[in-house]
């Protein structure tokens, strides 16, 4: 599988490590809604949609440019259609 | 149905074999029944021997989107052990090794259990301890366990590489003499034989495209052969949970799907007769009765439901099994394909009531979901019957993971692509 990085271009799946579903957004920390605010973390730390078809999801180019893309890959075909630089930092995503 | 002896299989082979009749019924729907398991897996099959047998619930169907045995049950590397070190998994994986050890009699139909001994490999002094720990632990836990020095890995199986000068030095291992390997297939069509003769319904080719419902209350299934009401709705359908149970109204679980890529060589004369796992990254090899070396290692590690893998994974296994194997540098590969596996967020599995009234959950098997069979489906059918969990898969809940009781038996943390 090649994944096309915004910056180096088409490369080997093998210079990428995974970093997951770009949809689960870490709670911020100035959140004051308590009441909710196990349900925000339960789902951002646990659940997941992990759907058959087109899957938005962050990767990390740790054997090029060490950037994060976001991808929009289909989880049954490996198709990718989608592929945008999102940074050397995640901010409000896993890390 | 013929019932398998020795009587029997004489009188077929006089006969050209050709009085063999069809091991299970091919039955239309019938409009309702007490308990509906959608997936014709291993698990989902003996969930439906076991409500019959365990539980005297017969009318149950088992619903298959395609045919009985097209999933995971027939694309494992068949390996069959206990050795955890955490005691929720310990229990429930020990008892289904003590299933295994009864089930071909249990059936009438041979599973092949073969228990070659599982060699857990040591690469470094650190392993050694931890193998120790764990071989501890299992033996608190009344499961056989012995550490072996590397002499002893050397006598047991002499065909690995235990010089120094290896990429991964071995220093030991850890082997459950108990362990073992079994007949994939033959777990799947015995478990079928069986519950179809205590009148269960097997329905292959029924894709479940919906959900019956009243309010929250699931009350049975639309499937590709028509409506068929349940009193009690079971999923057990592995690396397709999350897409069944969207079908429900259920949206988000705590399971990611990945494609595990397994492979097997062309067949050659005896030559591993274990079960040896490890070598520094995460290998396991063992030789079928055919003849062929049949092994595995990681998940691609990126969500997947593509039944098919990608390449660097079969470079690095290959590149474990020549560190471990020199002498198999020559062996061609045969085939190579992939399983989607339902990779939950502690790496143990969920079997429980809910998460909608009259539905029940079996999901989450990770790597592990074929030595579990047995225990799977006993667990599955006393929490259908019962309505309430059995000792061994009370830990089981879906709900551990809000609660804080998540069972991290790799202690990776909460990332499904680590376990």
């Amino acid at each position: 599988m090649l994944i096309p990085c915004p910056h180096c271009g088409n490369r080997d799946v093998s210079e990428f490590t995974y970093v997951g579903d770009a949809k689960a957004k870490r709670p911020s920390s100035a959140t004051t809604d308590t009441s909710r605010a196990q349900d925000t973390w339960d789902e951002f730390i646990y659940y997941r949609d992990n759907p058959l078809g087109p899957h938005k999801e962050l990767w990390q180019h740790v054997g090029g440019c060490r950037q994060f893309v976001e991808l929009v890959r289909n989880t049954r075909t490996h198709e990718i259609t989608g592929s945008k630089g999102r940074g050397p930092h995640l901010e409000g995503n896993h890390s | 149905m013929t019932r398998f002896s020795a009587w029997a299989l004489a009188k077929n082979a006089l006969s050209g074999n050709k009085l063999w009749t069809s091991q299970w019924r091919k039955p239309e729907p019938k409009p309702s029944y007490d308990v509906i398991i959608i997936g014709g897996g291993g698990h989902g099959l003996a969930t439906a021997f076991y409500l019959a047998k365990e539980h005297g619930i017969t009318n149950v169907a088992v619903v298959e989107k395609g045919w009985i045995g097209s999933g995971n049950i027939g694309r494992n590397t068949t390996i069959v052990r206990s050795n955890y070190e955490l005691r929720k998994n310990a229990l429930f994986y020990e008892h289904s090794l003590k299933l295994w050890e009864g089930l071909s009699k249990e059936l009438n139909y041979n599973v092949m259990f073969s228990q070659r001994g599982v060699l857990n490999l040591a690469h470094s002094p650190a392993e050694m301890d931890a193998h120790a720990t764990r071989g501890n632990a299992m033996r608190l836990n009344g499961i056989d366990a012995e550490l072996l020095s590397r002499d002893e890995v050397a006598k047991f199986v002499p065909q690995l590489d235990v010089s120094s000068n290896t990429r991964f030095p071995i220093h030991g291992g850890l082997l459950q003499p108990r362990g073992g390997t079994a007949r994939h297939d033959a777990i799947a069509w015995g478990f079928a034989r069986g519950a179809d003769k205590l009148g269960v319904d097997i329905l292959e080719n029924c894709e479940v495209t919906g959900f019956l419902k009243d309010g929250d209350t699931i009350t049975g299934v639309q499937s590709t052969r028509g409506e068929i009401k349940a009193k009690k709705v079971g999923v057990a359908v592995a690396g397709s949970t999350s897409e069944v149970m969207r079908k429900a109204g259920v949206e988000k679980l705590p399971i990611e799907s990945h494609v595990l890529q397994a492979f097997v060589s062309e067949g050659l004369k005896p030559a591993v007769d274990t079960v040896v796992t490890g070598g520094g990254g995460h290998f396991y090899m063992s030789q079928s009765d055919k003849g062929g070396l049949v092994f595995g290692g990681d998940i691609d590690k990126y969500n997947s439901y593509a039944q098919r893998g990608n390449l660097p994974v079969i470079e690095e296994v290959t590149t474990i099994m020549l560190a471990l194997y020199p002498q198999f540098a020559k062996v061609r590969m045969l085939r190579h394909w992939g399983g989607i596996m339902d990779m939950s967020m502690d790496g143990s599995p969920i079997i429980t009531k809910g998460p909608l009234p009259g539905m029940y959950l079996n999901a989450g098997w990770c790597y592990g979901g074929f030595k579990a069979t047995p225990a799977s489906g006993w667990c599955f059918a006393h929490t259908i019957a019962k309505d309430e969990p059995h000792a061994f898969n009370a830990p089981f809940t879906l709900d551990r993971f809000s609660q804080g009781y998540s069972i991290d038996e790799a202690g990776a943390g909460p990332w499904a692509k680590l376990h």
